[in-house]
């Protein structure tokens, strides 16, 4: 199924050129669109949003924050793209691939006659130039992580002016998904820059409008510091829909700087936004009330991708540095002590107290969101303090008379879990965990932190005892996780960065991770992964607590609005969104 | 003589408030951390004398509530379920003044049955006891920074005021200094530091003992002016003729010149820092969860969806305003009462 060359629809637009497209094939050749699956929809129109705070930078290599990925996603393409809705790849700039028997080698053809927004010509020389930038390790682009694989850069190389072909050291399962995100640069405007070394500098937020071009259906138009960034049509964009009009049907497109989700709400509740992406479960509950009066419809799409839980510090600290949580992992090591924690916490009173039932409760990483991955078969074993109890009296647990709980040589059991102060959800969560706990007779403090000093603590200092966090991924595809579930990985939250597995457990996870990363049959991949969730289920290195429902808004203005769980949910077809 | 009636009222008024908060865990009906997972944001339960039927009950009792999805709060009150009020009953443990063992309090309802004061919040925890035990971080907090800030205020002030020249120049300096200072910055900076090992409220009393320490600069100032100008008094001029030591002549005749000022200092850092402790939990620095403090009762209402749905959760808020009232009438009575007595 991976191999599969062509898309059902790519048939019909390349018959389309071989009529025309010969004889000027040189200069310029004949337009090869993509026809999007969408008919209906007319031109015009002006579509606001609100977004938390300013995108720092236009530049797609560069980007890192949540709002400047969102605009650059409206200006720029990419080869190979996911869709959001189906979570499968398509083509996008290449019409078509093909892979190497072995999986190492990918070949793709560019759709002929694009341009980029300045109106200047799309070619294979684009692509080489977009990914020598996104792999030049003195860019350090965040992307060049994905772009590694089996220990070394992909490299490319450019077969015509239509064709390129991608070289891997090692198959990758995923390997069309690796394109999506990776942004074709204008090699025409950005070279020189590159070439200067001041490929950092350009496409900052404040530059002119006749500076940027991109393969997006937007281009940029105007930025207002403080205030707003305005996107216009792009008039060269390489898609149609069904009647043959060229997308997007949307003239303009507005990002209002609001700085906070409250803010959002107002304003979206006031119909000063169309479109209100992820907020909290209770904003529902005040906007659902008004919904027929103000126009406008929520959709709760249900889990995300997005799963919360709670863990302990595993990694090997220096008892002289740190003896108080040295003297504490011997509890927090003892998977009897970590699953006598996952069976005390009372997930359903958090899904409907923090979340007013718009979440799901987890036993693992996957959640019902993810439905190619999801494994059905992992056990829910129920709140049980009883049994809680059971588990932490064999592993020689004891209770005093006042019923707090100590271990076999006496200590109380004291601990304290670190939240993000700023993550109003996560310390609601923890705090009803801090109720539950006491019921085994664990005294539980809480400690709220900024959330940068919180990730230090976690990664690199490894100063604290136990934490609540939330982990989402971009992409659906286990892939995007390695980071997390090898033992080498710097998101490895519980012990990140080791040499060596510390348990015979991790060594499994690890090798799992690296069998489904190069195994190309879909099932056979699936069997691994479901394996490292049953790991995850069964040695609770993380004990997955609940995963939110994603929460969105439109007004009723806006059509063909269909809000996806993957990231950017509500924006992911914006050239397909139109005004009524 | 009015002056005199406001003061004594404010005090007396303010003696009442501390008591109650002292002795929260006897008029508080339930302990703080209580939760009612089935009762979130529960409307304040009304107090009935007069039953369905029109009945007059001289025992007052309330009903029970049940989820009801289509009231605008998601209760309503089930008739069927009558709990009276019984007053000193038996309820929670705690410890009355802190030191005896208890379980007494001034009143309550049997259980299943609730009585909220002041409604319940997210985890439907009794709004009025947690106001109650609030005020002990609160009101603590208030005292500690105050007692530091007038302690080193008086010290410093004393000395730049009674011996002038290059001592004064460098304490005033340094005073400035800290005035200058960022403190909410610098109480993010100490909180980041802090080990976690050490029980939430040590942490908030560590911060509170960083802005008292911060603070003592304002006090300082005032007390110099005092002292520079008691210093020329022709008492202490005398005193010192006779050869009095430096020690004794502060003792005896400098400081007794600064009481009015230490009071009156007192009566106004007080509700300046209990609002700085409410300032600090408003911004999730103070307390730490489960414990109650006014500044995380009022945090809860940054929430847009709290603030435009459950009334009941600005009652906190509305309750401190006469709180600090009460302080800065008593400040204002005694500094007319200074002003009008001859020092």
């Amino acid at each position: 199924m991976q191999r599969v060359p062509f898309w059902n629809y790519c048939v019909f637009v390349a018959a389309a050129t071989l009529s025309i497209g010969y004889a000027r094939a040189q200069s310029h050749p004949a337009e090869e669109p993509m026809v999007a699956e969408v008919s209906s929809g007319h031109a015009g129109g002006r579509l606001v949003l609100a977004m938390r705070s300013e995108p720092k930078t236009l530049n797609p290599v560069l980007a890192q924050d949540a709002p400047s990925r969102d605009v650059i996603r409206c200006l720029t393409a990419d080869l190979i793209h996911i869709n959001r809705g189906s979570q499968k790849t398509e083509p996008a700039l290449a019409k078509s691939w093909t892979a190497s028997r072995d999986g190492r080698q990918y070949t793709l053809r560019l759709r002929r006659g694009l341009r980029f927004s300045d109106g200047q010509p799309l070619d294979a020389d684009d692509v080489v130039f977009s990914f020598q930038v996104y792999l030049d390790e003195k860019i350090d682009s965040s992307e060049r992580d994905l772009l590694v694989v089996g220990g070394k850069p992909i490299s490319v190389e450019k077969v015509d002016q239509y064709t390129v072909r991608f070289e891997m050291a090692q198959p990758d399962a995923a390997a069309e998904r690796l394109f999506d995100g990776i942004a074709i640069l204008p090699r025409h405007l950005l070279e020189g820059a590159y070439r200067k070394g001041e490929f950092a500098n350009a496409w900052s937020v404040s530059m002119a409008p006749a500076e940027f071009a991109g393969l997006g259906p937007f281009r940029l138009k105007e930025y207002v510091p403080g205030q707003r960034i305005v996107l216009e049509r792009n008039p060269y964009y390489w898609k149609e829909d069904g009647s043959g009009h060229r997308l997007p049907y949307l003239d303009e497109v507005v990002f209002l700087f609001v700085p906070n989700e409250d803010t959002q709400v107002i304003r979206f509740q006031a119909g000063d936004a169309d479109i209100l992406t992820r907020f909290s479960a209770e904003n529902f509950a005040v906007l659902e009330k008004q919904q027929a009066a103000k126009h406008y419809h929520l959709d709760d799409l249900g889990a995300g991708l997005e799963y919360n839980f709670m863990f302990f510090n595993l990694n090997g600290v220096d008892p002289k540095a740190q003896p108080e949580i040295a003297r504490k992992q011997e509890w927090f090591e003892d998977k009897r002590f970590r699953q006598a924690v996952s069976e005390a916490i009372d997930r359903d009173s958090i899904v409907r107290l923090v979340y007013n039932g718009r979440a799901t409760p987890l036993w693992t990483q996957v959640t019902p969101g993810n439905r190619l991955w999801v494994d059905p078969a992992i056990a829910h074993p129920a709140l049980s303090v009883a049994h809680g109890r059971e588990l932490l009296r064999s592993a020689g647990f004891s209770w005093k008379s006042d019923g707090s709980l100590q271990d076999s040589h006496g200590r109380p059991v004291e601990f304290s879990i670190l939240t993000s102060s700023s993550n109003a959800q996560r310390v609601k969560i923890a705090t009803l965990i801090q109720d539950d706990l006491s019921k085994l007779g664990m005294n539980v403090q809480i400690n709220s932190l900024e959330f940068h000093t919180m990730v230090d603590r976690l990664l690199t200092s490894h100063d604290y005892e136990a934490a609540v966090m939330g982990l989402v991924s971009g992409d659906a595809d286990p892939t995007s996780e390695m980071n997390v579930w090898m033992s080498s990985g710097d998101t490895h939250l519980w012990h990140p960065n080791q040499t060596q597995p510390a348990t015979p457990w991790e060594a499994e996870m690890d090798r799992l991770m690296q069998q489904q990363l190069v195994e190309l049959d879909h099932s056979k991949r699936k069997r691994l992964y479901d394996r490292v969730q049953e790991i995850v289920a069964d040695e609770l290195p993380v004990i997955c607590l609940v995963s939110p429902n994603i929460l969105v808004g439109a007004s009723d203005r806006v059509g063909n609005f269909h809000a996806a769980i993957l990231d950017p949910y509500t924006l992911w077809n914006i050239d397909q969104l139109y005004i009524q | 003589m009015t002056h005199r009636h406001k003061l004594w009222a404010a005090l007396a008024l303010l003696v009442c408030l501390h008591a109650l908060v002292f002795f929260a865990g006897f008029f508080a009906p339930y302990d703080f951390a209580a939760q009612n997972r089935d009762l979130t944001f529960a409307p304040p339960t009304r107090i009935h004398f007069l039953d369905a039927a029109g009945n007059f009950h001289a025992r007052p009792f309330v009903y029970g509530l049940k989820n009801d999805p289509t009231s605008a709060d998601g209760y309503a009150v089930d008739q069927a379920r009558v709990y009276p009020m019984r007053f000193f009953s038996r309820g929670s443990a705690y410890r009355f003044g802190r030191v005896l063992p208890s379980g007494l309090h001034l009143f309550g309802v049997d259980d299943p049955g609730r009585l909220f004061l002041m409604g319940t919040d997210a985890f439907g925890r009794d709004q009025f006891s947690c106001f109650l035990y609030g005020g002990r971080i609160s009101l603590m907090a208030g005292w500690i920074a105050a007692a530091l800030s007038l302690l080193i205020g008086i010290i410093v002030g004393t000395l730049a005021g009674f011996y002038g020249g290059w001592i004064d120049q460098i304490l005033m300096r340094g005073g400035e200094l800290f005035l200058a200072l960022p403190w909410l910055y610098l109480l993010f900076a100490v909180r980041a530091e802090l080990p976690l090992h050490i029980a939430g409220w040590q942490v908030f009393l560590l911060l509170v003992a960083v802005m008292g320490l911060v603070g003592w600069a304002r006090p300082a100032r005032l007390i110099r002016g005092v002292v520079l100008s008691a210093k020329e008094r022709n008492f202490v001029l005398a005193a010192r003729g006779f050869g009095a030591s430096d020690m004794h002549v502060i003792c005896r005749h400098v400081l007794p010149q600064t009481y009015g000022v230490i009071l009156t200092q007192i009566t106004l850092l007080i509700p300046q820092y209990v609002l700085a402790e409410v300032t600090l939990s408003f911004l999730g620095l103070g307390a730490s969860e489960p414990i109650p403090s006014w500044g995380t009762q009022l945090a809860a209402l940054q929430q847009y969806y709290v603030l435009s749905s459950f009334w009941w959760m600005f009652l906190p808020a509305i309750l401190l305003v006469p709180v600090f009232l009460l302080y800065y009438a008593a400040a204002d009575a005694l500094q007319e009462r200074l002003a009008s007595v001859p020092l």
